[in-house]
């Protein structure tokens, strides 16, 4: 097995292009586990966990440019207040070990649909950039889940960073397991409030062969929200944005769940989320 | 391949690595350093906890050729020459040791844990801890432990 350890992402880029089947490793907690058990066994392993800017974010105004490798550890101190939906995603990942190593980047490289990040990006309309020899691309998250565990990269290509609009709303994240920490979603669901534009942003996460949005509820809650006065949400409003969210679910039955457990309890966490969300964009609002 | 990374404090240089194979075979295997335990070389019991440039991981999750030039601190360097440290002595003390598979590597997540808060609530140490699994002692000792080393720790003005 041939190693690289490149310190630029320009040598990352040229070694991506020259061995386009290297496997790319970052934190290692997805892709150690494959090498252990030998369910993989790369000619090439690429470590991007020595490129600098890969493990840095930057404020760009509007928005956090989340580098591919910055831990879900740094993402939870450092960026809990711009990026609220994705920190408590970050804060259910496996345990302390896992999240310090592990990141969004690999995370988007490993593409399970039950993967934490996934909800938080969807809802709140992340872009993933990607780069070859050949360029730079930006992906609408929208874009990026392809099948089960298939993403839209080129073999060519090396995930740098994230671009996450910051929260303009409350924001929200919860996951169904069997208890609270090491949980693998039995399903998942994410939800951001963008109060500046009126709308609803939404993330399905372990109901589907890929994350998935629920675009009908997104539209049912941007129509009853009361923007004006701020009203609660009501128990009705709850009842009808979780059905919607269910309704937008594909589960299958599996060892962890049924996909009649997983719609029902898709409907309550969507609606709880809905609620607790829309009670933080109050408090936001008061400040 | 050849690697060289200090290992509590030493440099160490071992030679035909395999550069998949993962930092815990490296300590257990090439080094001699078998603190670190081998339960599941999967991130789910912590038993081979150790820190890594600072940062507390799982030894098995790491690909050998990751660790070049970095600095690594596993349960054989906490204890002094003559005493042992403090959280190791808290967890004779309290009992939170049975079997002992388990107990380097809560070491290592309970020194991670009190270097960076030094009076942790209950619910703070058992999420620090979550990802540390024992099948002997149900836990309530070693949280007993991390509390006797906590207070310890405190009084002794150290880390
Ligand atoms: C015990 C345990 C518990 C876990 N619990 C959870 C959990 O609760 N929730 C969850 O979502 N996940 C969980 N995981 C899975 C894993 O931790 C996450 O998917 C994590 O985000 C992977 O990040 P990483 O940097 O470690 O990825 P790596 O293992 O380094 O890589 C994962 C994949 O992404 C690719 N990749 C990595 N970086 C890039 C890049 N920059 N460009 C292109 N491709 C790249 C790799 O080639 C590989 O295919 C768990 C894993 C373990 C071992
Ligand atoms: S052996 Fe590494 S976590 Fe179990
Ligand atoms: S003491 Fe035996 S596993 Fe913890």
């Amino acid at each position: 097995m041939e190693f690289f350890r490149p310190a630029t992402l320009n040598d990352a880029l040229t070694l991506k292009s020259a061995h386009p089947t290297a496997l790319c490793i970052n934190g290692g907690t997805d892709v150690m586990v494959e090498l252990n058990f030998d369910r993989k066994r790369p000619e090439t392993l690429l470590d991007l966990s020595a490129i600098s800017e890969l493990s840095e974010w930057s404020d760009q105004g509007d928005s956090i440019l989340l580098g591919a490798g910055v831990s879900y550890t740094r993402i939870y101190h450092e960026l809990a207040k711009e990026l609220p939906g994705l920190a408590m995603a970050s804060r259910t990942v496996g345990s302390l070990q896992i999240r310090n190593k592990g990141g969004v980047g690999g995370n988007l490289g490993s593409a399970s649909p039950a993967g934490d990040a996934h909800p938080a990006l969807l809802a709140s309309g992340a872009t993933v950039n990607v780069a070859s020899v050949n360029g730079t691309r930006a992906i609408d998250i929208n874009d990026f889940y392809v099948g089960p565990k298939k993403n839209a990269m080129n073999p060519d290509e090396i995930i740098t960073s994230v671009l996450i609009p910051k929260a303009r709303g409350g924001q929200q994240y919860s996951k169904i397991g069997t208890r609270n920490a090491m949980v693998i979603a039995v399903c998942s669901f994410g939800i951001a409030i963008d109060s500046t534009n009126k709308s609803v942003g939404t993330g399905i996460g372990s109901a589907g062969p890929t994350p998935l949005r629920a675009h009908e509820a997104e539209s049912y809650a941007a129509s009853h929200l009361d923007w004006t006065h701020g009203s609660a949400v009501t128990p009705e409003m709850m009842k009808e944005f979780g059905a919607l969210v269910a309704a937008a679910s594909k589960p299958i039955d599996d060892v962890r769940g049924t996909a009649a457990y997983r719609r029902h309890t898709l409907a309550v966490i969507s609606g709880r989320c809905l609620k607790w969300a829309w009670t933080s964009t109050q408090e936001m609002r008061s400040k | 391949m050849r690697l060289t990374c200090t290992v509590n404090g030493k440099v160490e240089t071992v030679d035909d690595v395999w550069p998949g194979e993962s930092l815990l075979y490296v300590l257990r295997e090439r080094m001699g350093l078998p603190g670190a335990k081998n339960a599941c070389e999967q991130g789910e019991c912590g038993s081979c906890s150790v820190h890594l440039d600072g940062i507390l991981v799982c030894a098995c999750l790491v690909a050998a050729g990751q660790v070049e030039g970095a600095e690594i601190k596993t349960v054989e360097g906490l204890a002094g020459a003559k005493d042992l440290h403090p959280v190791q002595q808290a967890y004779l003390d309290a009992g939170a040791v049975q079997c002992g598979f388990c107990t380097p590597g809560l070491i290592v997540a309970t020194v991670d844990l009190l270097e960076k808060n030094a009076d942790p609530s209950d619910s703070e140490i058992r999420e620090a801890l979550a990802g540390n699994l024992c099948r002997c002692t149900g836990y309530s000792k070693i949280l007993d432990a991390v509390r006797l080393a906590a207070v310890r720790l405190e009084g002794a003005g150290v880390e």
